[in-house]
């Protein structure tokens, strides 16, 4: 199915990811900034469906907005802000980290005004049925090994986690 | 208006990137520094699955998936660390974190 105002909807969620994004690095309390960023990441997830990723948009939306997220708040209200919500929010470098992002920025202006001539010219045809389906299989076919690499880092970040976070072990 | 290419996505996921940088460079709250690492994983993410729709293929949605888990145990442990440091130093600011530093 051809995909419906594409140019609007791709404007439209760009400039809410980027509201977003601005807003989640200026605020002043965490919680707003995390508010923040599920708009961010619920804008993205819209761009991923716009992109043929349906299985990723679903994805993006339970795993980030809903467990990230959560995670994120449910340490926010451990940490106490009142205090860090009265205090100077940039470091004393900000100038310099500026500078450096600026830098970073002309670089990429650079690689995209040099480099777009390596795509192909037309975008090639996907398979617009069975996301879902055909991603399971090269998961647990081709991409077996690094399926349970994955899963083995998981079991290492929650162990972690729970050690770091705990009190006397 | 103007059709919608590959470029436009980059351009997106390049701008979320360097909001992603400036975040972790300038601000103090540790919380906020692990969101705008958030932001930049989100903008490789993004950028990954515009060149799976360029190639026609599913490699890159699949290498999205895997950047995902990565975030999670990235959230995961970062998080642990941060409630550790709460622990010891009662704050959240990043630049009083200087134990190491000589």
């Amino acid at each position: 199915m051809a995909p419906v105002a594409t140019p609007f909807f791709f404007y439209l969620l760009s400039g809410i990811m980027l509201i977003g994004g601005i807003l989640v690095i200026t605020r002043k309390n965490p919680v707003h900034s995390a508010l923040a960023l599920i708009v961010t990441l619920l804008a993205q997830a819209s761009i991923y469906l716009m992109l043929y990723a349906p299985f990723v948009a679903g994805v993006q939306i339970i795993l980030y907005a809903g467990g990230i997220m959560v995670l994120f708040l449910f340490v926010i209200m451990l940490v106490s802000i009142d205090r860090s919500i009265k205090e100077r929010q940039f470091n004393s470098q900000w100038v310099v980290g500026i500078i450096a992002a600026t830098a970073l920025g002309g670089l990429f202006i650079a690689a995209f005004t040099k480099g777009d001539k390596i795509f192909p010219e037309h975008v090639l045809p996907m398979v617009e049925n069975d996301n879902t389906q055909n991603i399971a299989t090269l998961l647990y076919g081709q991409y077996m090994f690094a399926f349970e690499i994955a899963s083995l880092l998981l079991l290492v970040a929650i162990i972690g986690a729970v050690v770091m976070a705990k009190k006397r072990i | 208006m103007l059709h919608i290419t590959t470029l436009h996505y980059l351009v997106l996921g390049a701008a979320l990137f360097l909001l992603g940088v400036i975040g972790v460079l300038t601000r103090r709250n540790v919380v906020i520094v692990l969101m705008s690492i958030e932001l930049i994983l989100n903008a490789v993410n993004l950028n990954l699955v515009a060149f799976s729709r360029l190639w026609g293929g599913l490699h890159g949605q699949i290498f999205a998936i895997f950047v995902i888990t990565d975030a999670a145990a990235e959230a995961a442990v970062g998080l642990g660390i941060l409630i550790a440091f709460f622990r010891n130093k009662e704050t959240v600011n990043i630049d009083e974190v200087n134990l190491l530093k000589w």
